[in-house]
């Protein structure tokens, strides 16, 4: 440690407060987390090859343009037919109902929590959603085989034992909890300045909710609403269970339909032989609602960037 | 009319279209809790009496009043083990090194939140797509209870981390800095200050994560699922989980198996809410107030 | 939220779990005639006790059948550990060839011109073994009440590549049918049910429509035909006696008139084209150096009959149990 000389007249020394020897430990323990956090991004690494590598294999094969172009899914049969429109349309339709049940209901249920309720409805309501989202989705898929298909066949709908309508409902409800607390999180960013300012002209609640609130937040909730589809396309055991096994070009919700999740699911289970082509569809389908899902989720984090930039 | 009485009026139209607003909101927020309703008193009516000790201990038959869910449920827990083993250090890990160590203007630090970002968006299939790629036919591990618990690690290790971040950060800065000045070295700083301090933080955080791993099926289906599992789960030994399970009798058609997977989810939902009331209440009861 | 309200919820939480454990008393029905354990027969039970794994994949059809085997097996010798995957009959060899397996469940013969030479290259010996008759059936939704019986030629007008995306509707098949869409589920590509129907009706082995609801698991077909009032499905006889309540078995005519499927129709033959037999192979390596194997197999052969029908299969006779042991005898001894 440094001492000072206070003998009268001398110059005082600099303190160092320094320590003497370099501890290694320290540099250790620095590199032992860094390594930790080197673990996400070999996941990441390991997702990119683990797709890539069999797809490269898949379309030397199959050209990108007959997969991509084709209508018929026939993978596994002789003659085989590698279109993957079926499945991309199967997501898109059940990604559909998702949203007609998840845009509304999740941006409703934030502009109450944020413009209406009382301090005390939102401590309830907050935890119960978060409960609503911690749903495994096996149980949804139950959920919706077991008792929406039955009862939209009740009501004279005509729908067959698995249809996308159902699955597109039970992921709807999954996805009420994401819009609604990303849109709650962009309207609680928006200054109260703002509200106060249009109470004091004189505005309705409803004004000031759907006037105010909800364009000045909207980056926010279009995020919300980015990263609930991008949730839909990637969900699995719902339309697995639900939706149906039949890849086929099918608008109508009350036909089956498979997804692309739903084929990756069934043909996993089959546990096809390393290196055929049937295994290498797991990997070109998957690799394309990645890149998919992907592209969403940046442009959902871009949006949640601005939305927080502009009031912070 | 003066100022005052004007403002006091609210126009007829306005006051119906408020109304109409606010219980269309009301119906928007109630309509995902009256599904849930609805799906908990189904699923519990038709479960219930299924529920009992042949479903905790026996494996599964093709008989259904013989089936249970035995191996399932330790192959569950099993797995829950190891993920709290794996996936706690490393998120820990790589959160303190994120709060405390990294320097956020160098642009690997920024790629790597970046990367985190977008790990926690990806399909929990393609995780079971990973696992089928490298650890099940890649390095040759086959279907095994490991295998499972390393993919559920990775898929919920954002989830730790992020959790785990905003525990450290909600230290305040003062008790890093009175360490500091202490004469403490950065890790004494961060072993015997911030983290004690997060520690509830990070605690519920991770059960919360771990909850959402326990319900995961659909990699699970990709990394290892067999029909009939009669034997208890080793580490490297063939294995099955309560969730796949669940979803096997879903896809039998008989009525009774239907019912078993009521009784299975009841189990499910059971546990992962035992977990959940656990986290809150450690959230709770050891919040600091700073 | 108050601190002390929370561990009320977890309290909670117990109260509920202890109510409704006790109330799960009145639920399950224990049957007192259990369906699993066969009539033990005197020389069934092997004195030294055996332990170990026996690994079985293969047909879906076959595979109850095995998992009765193996479940009753597991009453006499406990630590006997036996897995039983249902990936259809052509992944089934595909892990038998490469070693994986040590039986494997099969709804048709090996195929010698793709399958057996894989498994001679890797030095895999075998044997195959008669365990059952399955009467391949076509059904229809419980409610459909206007197809009785089909021929083959029908059979064939609907199933064959040809008709993809065309029949798509009762009335198409048979004038007389009313207005009513056709939904289709069957075997998927790796089944021996689909490569045996398609060969007996299509005839060749693998040619189908693919617009129908594929699936190894023959429990997705019931499942699609028990809830579509218009579907048709073919599958294993024993899928569709487990499910007589939601299920109607179609007659066929292959020619001499309209049979329909039942334990003896397969038997005697009558039910053409579309009863076959049942086998597993065992790996002769398996069966050599693993007691548990040759234990389990021994079990499974002995009582076969009894096992069949408590499984709802459709058993074979006394000759074939005999000669089903010789062979085996002979591959031990």
């Amino acid at each position: 440690m440094a001492t000072q000389d206070v003998t009268a007249g001398a110059q005082p020394e600099a303190l160092r407060l320094r320590a003497e020897r370099r501890r290694w430990g320290e540099d250790l323990i620095k590199g032992l987390l860094a390594l930790c956090a080197v673990v996400s991004v070999l996941t990441t690494i390991g997702i990119i090859i683990a797709l890539v590598v069999p797809s490269i294999e898949f379309f030397r094969e199959v050209s990108v343009v007959d997969f991509f172009s084709g209508d018929r899914w026939a993978p596994l049969f002789k003659p085989a037919s590698f279109g993957v429109q079926p499945l991309l349309v199967g997501t898109l339709v059940v990604t559909f109902w998702a949203c007609v049940v998840c845009l509304p209901c999740g941006l409703g249920a934030a502009i109450y929590m944020s413009e209406y309720a009382r301090p005390r409805a939102r401590n309830i309501l907050k935890p119960a959603l978060e409960t609503l989202a911690g749903i495994p989705t096996v149980v949804l898929g139950f959920f919706a085989l077991t008792f929406v298909t039955p009862q939209l066949q009740r009501i004279g709908l005509d729908v067959g034992v698995f249809n996308v309508l159902s699955a597109g409902l039970a992921v709807g409800v999954l996805l009420i909890p994401v819009v609604a607390s990303v849109s709650e999180d962009a309207m609680a960013a928006v200054p109260q300045d703002l509200r106060a300012g249009a109470y004091a002209l004189g505005s309705t609640r409803l004004q000031v909710s759907t006037r105010i609130v909800v364009p000045a937040a909207i980056s926010g909730i279009i995020a919300s609403f980015v990263l609930a589809i991008s949730r839909a396309i990637g969900e699995t055991m719902i339309v697995l269970i639900a939706a149906g096994g039949i890849a086929q070009i099918a608008f109508d919700p009350r036909d089956q339909a498979q997804t692309m999740t739903a084929f990756i699911g069934a043909t996993g289970i089959g546990d096809v032989p390393t290196g055929s082509i049937e295994y290498k569809t797991i990997f070109a389908v998957g690799l394309t609602l990645f890149v998919i899902t992907f592209v969403m989720n940046m442009i959902s984090i871009r949006l949640v960037r601005k939305y927080r930039e502009i009031y912070e | 009319m003066s100022v005052p009485e004007a403002l006091g009026r609210r126009s007829q139209g306005d006051r119906v279209r408020g109304t109409a607003f606010y219980v269309l909101l009301l119906v928007s927020v109630t309509i995902g809790f009256l599904l849930l309703g609805v799906l908990l008193v189904d699923v519990f009516r038709k479960g219930i009496g299924y529920v009992d000790l042949t479903l905790l201990n026996e494996p599964n038959s093709s008989d259904p009043n013989k089936a249970g869910a035995g191996p399932a449920i330790r192959g569950t827990i099993y797995m829950m083990i190891l993920l709290l083993v794996f996936v706690v250090p490393i998120g820990v890990g790589t959160a303190l090194y994120l709060e405390e160590y990294a320097n956020r203007e160098r642009w690997y630090n920024r790629l790597l939140e970046i990367n985190i970002q977008n790990l926690a968006a990806v399909p929990s299939i393609v995780y079971g797509i990973l696992g089928l790629a490298f650890l099940v036919r890649g390095i040759g591990l086959g279907q095994v209870l490991l295998a499972g618990a390393l993919i559920l690690t990775l898929l919920v290790l954002p989830t730790v981390i992020v959790a785990s971040r905003e525990a450290i950060r909600a230290v305040p800065d003062s008790i890093r800095q009175g360490a500091y000045a202490l004469g403490a070295t950065q890790w004494q700083v961060v072993w015997r200050q911030v983290l004690p301090a997060a520690i509830p933080g990070i605690a519920t955080g991770s059960i919360l994560a771990l909850a959402r791993a326990i319900g995961e099926t659909a990699p699970l289906l990709l990394v290892g699922a067999l029909t009939y599992v009669a034997v208890n789960p080793t580490l490297l030994g063939s294995f099955t989980a309560l969730p796949v399970q669940i979803y096997q009798w879903i896809a039998r058609p008989q009525e009774e198996f239907r019912i078993l997977a009521a009784a299975g989810i009841i189990v499910l939902l059971a546990i992962l809410l035992t977990m959940n009331a656990f986290a809150i209440w450690l959230r709770n009861h050891y919040q600091r107030r700073w | 939220m108050r601190t002390r309200q929370v561990p009320r919820v977890v309290l909670l939480l117990l109260a509920l779990t202890v109510l409704a454990l006790g109330a799960a008393g009145c639920g399950r029905v224990e049957d007192e005639d259990s369906a699993d354990a066969p009539a033990a027969t005197g020389e069934s039970a092997p004195t030294e006790k055996l332990s170990g794994d026996v690994i079985a994949d293969g047909s879906s059809t076959v595979g109850p059948l095995t998992i009765g085997a193996a479940t009753a097996f597991r009453e006499v010798q406990p630590d006997v550990n036996v897995e039983v995957g249902i990936r259809g009959t052509g992944g089934g060899f595909e892990r038998f060839c490469a070693g994986e397996t040590d039986i494997s469940d099969a709804s048709r013969p090996i195929d010698e011109e793709d399958e057996a030479p894989v498994c001679a290259d890797a030095g895999i010996e075998y044997d195959d073994y008669y365990v059952a008759i399955d009467a391949l059936t076509l059904i229809v939704n419980a409610e459909n009440d206007w197809a009785t019986c089909l021929t083959t030629e029908q059979l064939k007008t609907i199933w064959e590549p040809e008709a993809e995306g065309k029949i798509t509707n009762w009335n198409q098949v048979d004038p007389s049918f009313p207005d009513e869409p056709l939904t289709l589920a069957g075997a998927g590509t790796d089944s021996g049910t689909f490569d045996y129907f398609t060969e007996q009706i299509n005839g060749e082995e693998g040619a189908s429509r693919t617009d129908y609801n594929a699936s190894e698991d023959d429990n997705v077909t019931v499942q699609a035909v028990a809830g579509d009032k218009g579907a048709l499905g073919y599958l294993g006889y024993t899928y569709y006696e487990e499910n007589t309540d939601t299920l109607k078995a179609l007659e066929i005519d292959g020619g001499g008139g309209c049979v329909a499927p039942s334990a003896e129709t397969a038997r005697d033959g009558t039910y053409a084209p579309l009863s076959r037999p049942l086998f597993i192979y065992v790996s002769t390596e398996s069966l050599t150096t693993k007691p548990q194997v040759a234990g389990f197999v021994d079990y499974y052969l002995e009582n076969v009959i009894a096992l069949a029908e408590a499984n709802q299969f459709i058993p074979v006779t006394e000759e074939d149990v005999t000669e089903n042991l010789s062979t085996l005898q002979a591959q031990q001894g």
